[in-house]
């Protein structure tokens, strides 16, 4: 029996339907992202959990007991917040101990407890510092060491990268994994960055509008994303009406050429309206051997993005973006040449025309 | 041309230098002179001295008593007041009309203040003959005396809680809803909230606005003069009773009593921005 | 959170029974004049009376000199502290703040001793008064029009000015003053609220203003002082009212201080 259940969780506000009838199952030890873009329920979800919102409707099963009832202070599960909501009075030790504190433990414990996080988020140096003393980074990790402090059963992390700047968040974000393997707790991250997901999480739960869109490993929501919102949210597909040829042989009709896509496309009949969704980094230019679909544009935009070159081309109504590995040799087309570019069944993917 | 350019910025506040010297420090000096000074011009400390007779020392300690109770009941009515108006899950236009009532009623003192107390608590007030006619209860005959400490101390609560009011309400806006969710979410009950995070956090400001207070009562005067028309033995009233006619027969001693008012007034002012700049540190940086 | 709920709604209650009662009563009282009914003597009489006209009259011609005087003095400071000298900006600060430092009644007695001696006999002078009036009124006059600097882009509007060829006073006059128009006028009718019924300073000097002649009244009269105060109150929510109007949909709107008691 999984670890953490959430069964029907529902959440109203006023006529709103913030989170509505969300089933899911945790084990022990995992790592879940629940990912979206902001309003779509994720971080009420969370805070349900938590025990910050009372559910509308559902329950909140957490090592088979239901909690659904239980007041914040009586539920074990620590919380790292955005704004990292370290108590501004208290030393950066005192914050660590606080849960301690309250539950009345002998000091030597709490000591002992707290040098031992310190060590775990190496600020050894930092327990006699104030919170306005550190820097955002330092604060988040001193949050972190609060919340697992009391050892909770469970680990909430509420957007807790998205105040601080892109370099602090790559780096915390590898020791927030690292910790989390280390001490093996059940942690749940909201986040609405996909990258972040994507690169952290054992499973990641993709919301929209307070509903699960798909549940998956990260390889599964990025390769075979369910719906055209999972599709989009999670990479920069490019996404082209398209409609159906031969369901069998998996050949769709868009940007007025025949597309080769994967064979036997269930559920699917001939001249049904679908989405045609490509990768960009799965689009070569200037290559067709080798290739099952090929297609001609005018180049409009090039873009320098760091490692890669993102070029877009117009192929008749479409605007289709191609990702290049950028390398000094590149041979690159100017603005408005015409191009040729080839791409594998593979880099298609079909979705269902509604979204 | 530097030097012309510093002198033209110079300039420009000059006139309110002046004004300043001329309206606030000369006779500031004029008090402070004068409490050092003896009839024949000499130097004294014999003023000084002369602030402890007992008519003077009861006076001080009357005036204390009155702004300390007025300041401390008054600022932790006016904290609870504000408290409920800005985090008591009350609809927002409360908070609005609060802090307008708020700005009128702190400046709502003096004569007007004293005469629509006089109309509440005085013998014949709407309060006193309530409580009368209606619950047989003689406030004048248990000892309560609107002309008295704890008449003088209700008046002033009337403008002392709006300004803790209007003063308080900045802090517990800083106060945010994520430490209180902390902390409960470390376990901690809503008192443990309160000792270890709220209080702390908000002591400062508290301490800070209430020491304000209670130079704000500890310097009235026009509200004390309207109540008792000069019959209390208060330092204000004693001042300015003696600007009206020596009636201490001696001029230095006056500028002595100006002076410990001054002196008790800054150490208050001083207390107040020295906790209030430690609070506001907090909030600031403590995101 | 019910419980949570009925607390708030019990202080808010005690806070607005205390700020209502001895309104209610005021007015109550105000109203019974005339024995055993209802009437508006106490202000028929009030209204009757010259010393109210004359009394009232001078305070508003203190007042009016009191917040010209003020202007004149805080918005080149404000401004120059601003724009050119951020260094002086504690030291304007501080002195804004001594009337919390130096109570009404001690002011006063400084001005007279400071004042009542030739060559600098002030004493008789009404300026001396309207001195005071500024002085009490420079933490409130300054807060607005500082607030008022920071709102608008001192800096950027001056630069723009003088690169079109304004010089000093045109600056001052035709540019800085107008964008601080509502900030000078919340400071002027707190100003105004303040200064016509203070009462320490006019009786003190000896002054036959609005104050000292509700306090006489009190003395003599039980009606009609109840009336006064009722009027006065009107007043100062009168200007209240206009600061909260002028300075409507801007943020962080005008913050009262109290002023003399």
């Amino acid at each position: 029996m999984a670890f953490l259940e959430l069964v029907g969780l529902t959440k109203t506000f006023g006529a709103t339907v913030g989170v509505e009838a969300v089933d899911l199952a945790v084990e022990r030890g995992e790592f879940v992202s629940l990912l979206g873009p902001s309003g779509c329920g994720k971080t009420t979800t969370l805070r349900m959990i938590a025990g910050f919102e009372q559910p509308t409707a559902g329950r909140i099963l957490v090592g088979g007991e239901d909690i659904t009832a239980r007041r914040p202070n009586q539920r074990n599960i620590g919380m790292v917040f955005q704004a990292y909501a370290l108590f501004p009075n208290m030393t950066v030790a005192d914050n660590i101990g606080f849960g301690l504190k309250v539950a009345r433990r002998p000091a030597a414990e709490i000591r002992a407890r707290v040098s031992e996080l310190l060590a775990l988020i190496k600020l050894e140096e930092m327990g006699d510092r104030y919170p306005h003393q550190l820097s955002g980074g330092q604060q988040q990790r001193v949050a972190l060491a609060r919340a697992l402090a009391i050892r909770p059963q469970l680990l909430l992390l509420d957007e807790p990268l998205s105040a601080l700047d892109a370099k602090i968040r790559l780096s915390l974000r590898n020791e927030i994994r690292a910790i989390q393997r280390q001490l093996g707790i059940t942690t749940l991250y909201v986040t609405h960055d996909q990258e972040e997901a994507l690169s952290l999480s054992d499973r990641v739960v993709v919301m929209n509008r307070g509903r699960i869109e798909q549940v998956g490993s990260p390889f599964e929501i990025y390769n075979f994303p369910h719906s055209h919102f999972v599709a989009s949210f999670v990479g920069t597909l490019n996404i082209l009406p398209a409609e159906v040829v031969d369901p069998d042989a998996g050949i769709v009709r868009a940007a007025g050429q025949r597309i080769a896509a994967a064979p036997g496309l269930p559920g699917i009949a001939a001249g049904d309206r679908v989405m045609l969704a490509l990768r960009p980094e799965l689009l070569t230019l200037n290559r067709s051997e080798g290739m099952d679909n090929h297609l001609e544009g005018e180049v409009e935009t090039i873009a320098f993005l760091g490692s890669i070159v993102r070029i877009q081309v117009r192929v008749q109504d479409a605007l289709i973006a191609l990702d290049e590995f950028n390398n000094p040799n590149l041979d690159l087309p100017a603005i408005g040449d015409s191009v040729a570019f080839g791409f594998p069944r593979e880099a298609c993917l079909i979705l269902d025309g509604s979204g | 041309m530097p030097s012309r350019r510093v002198l033209g910025d110079w300039l420009g506040v000059v006139p309110f230098f002046l004004f300043a010297v001329a309206f606030i420090f000369w006779p500031a000096m004029a008090l402070f002179v004068g409490a050092f000074r003896d009839a024949q011009g000499g130097f004294t400390l014999a003023n000084i001295v002369a602030l402890f007779q007992p008519f003077i020392l009861d006076a001080y300690w009357l005036t204390i008593r009155v702004s300390l109770v007025t300041a401390v009941g008054g600022g932790i009515f006016g904290f609870l007041v504000a408290y409920a108006a800005i985090l008591g899950g009350l609809p927002r236009g409360v908070r609005t009309a609060l802090t307008t009532f708020s700005g009128v009623a702190s400046n709502f003192a003096g004569i007007p203040l004293a005469f629509a107390f006089i109309a509440t608590l005085g013998r014949v007030g709407m309060v006193t003959v309530l409580l009368r006619d209606v619950f047989g209860l003689n406030i004048y005959d248990r000892g309560f005396n609107l002309y008295s400490f704890w008449g003088l101390s209700l008046t002033y609560m009337y403008f002392q809680f709006p300004l803790m009011v209007l003063i308080i309400s900045p802090a517990l806006d800083g106060l945010r809803r994520e430490w209180r969710e902390a902390a409960s979410n470390l376990g901690a009950s809503n008192v443990q909230y309160w000792r270890y995070v709220a209080l702390p956090i908000l002591l400062p400001s508290l301490l800070g606005t209430m020491i304000l207070l209670f130079g704000n009562a500890f310097g009235a005067y026009a509200t004390a003069y309207g109540l008792t028309g000069g019959s209390l033995n208060l330092i204000p009233i004693l001042i300015g009773q003696q600007v009206r006619g020596d009636v201490l027969h001696n001029p230095g001693l006056g500028y002595a009593l100006a002076l410990g008012m001054v002196v008790v007034m800054a150490v208050s002012i001083a207390a107040f921005s020295w906790l209030q700049s430690r609070t506001s540190r907090w909030i600031r940086r403590g995101a | 959170m019910g419980g949570r709920r009925f607390w708030s709604w019990l202080w808010i209650t005690l806070g607005a029974l205390y700020f209502l009662v001895p309104l209610y009563a005021t007015l109550h009282f105000s109203l019974q004049a005339k024995r055993g009914t209802l009437s508006l003597l106490a202000y028929q009489n009030v209204l009757a009376d010259p010393q109210f006209y004359r009394t009232f009259a001078f305070s508003l011609q203190m007042a009016a000199a009191t917040i010209v005087t003020g202007i004149v003095l805080i918005v080149p400071t404000a401004y120059w502290v601003h724009l050119r000298l951020p260094k002086l900006r504690p030291a304007v600060e501080l002195i804004t703040l001594m009337p919390f430092v130096i109570p009404a009644v001690v002011l006063v007695f400084g001005l007279i001793r400071a004042y009542s001696r030739p060559p600098l006999l002030l004493v008789s002078s009404p300026a001396l008064l309207v001195a005071g009036y500024t002085v009490l009124s420079l933490p409130y006059m300054y807060r607005a029009v500082d607030t008022g600097l920071r709102a608008v882009d001192v800096r950027t509007l001056t630069e723009a000015a003088q690169s079109l060829g304004a010089g000093w006073p045109t600056i001052l006059w035709r540019v800085i003053l107008p964008n601080l128009r509502v900030a000078v006028l919340s400071g002027s009718f707190l100003t105004l609220a303040i200064v016509v019924g203070e009462f320490t300073l006019a009786a003190l000097l000896a002054w036959p203003a609005f104050g000292p002649y509700m306090a006489l009244l009190g003395q003599n009269r039980a009606y009609e002082p109840a009336a006064l105060a009722i009027m006065s109150f009107g007043l100062t929510w009168l200007a209240m009212g206009v600061i909260l109007w002028i300075g409507r949909g801007r943020q962080g709107g005008p913050s009262e201080l109290s002023g003399t008691h």
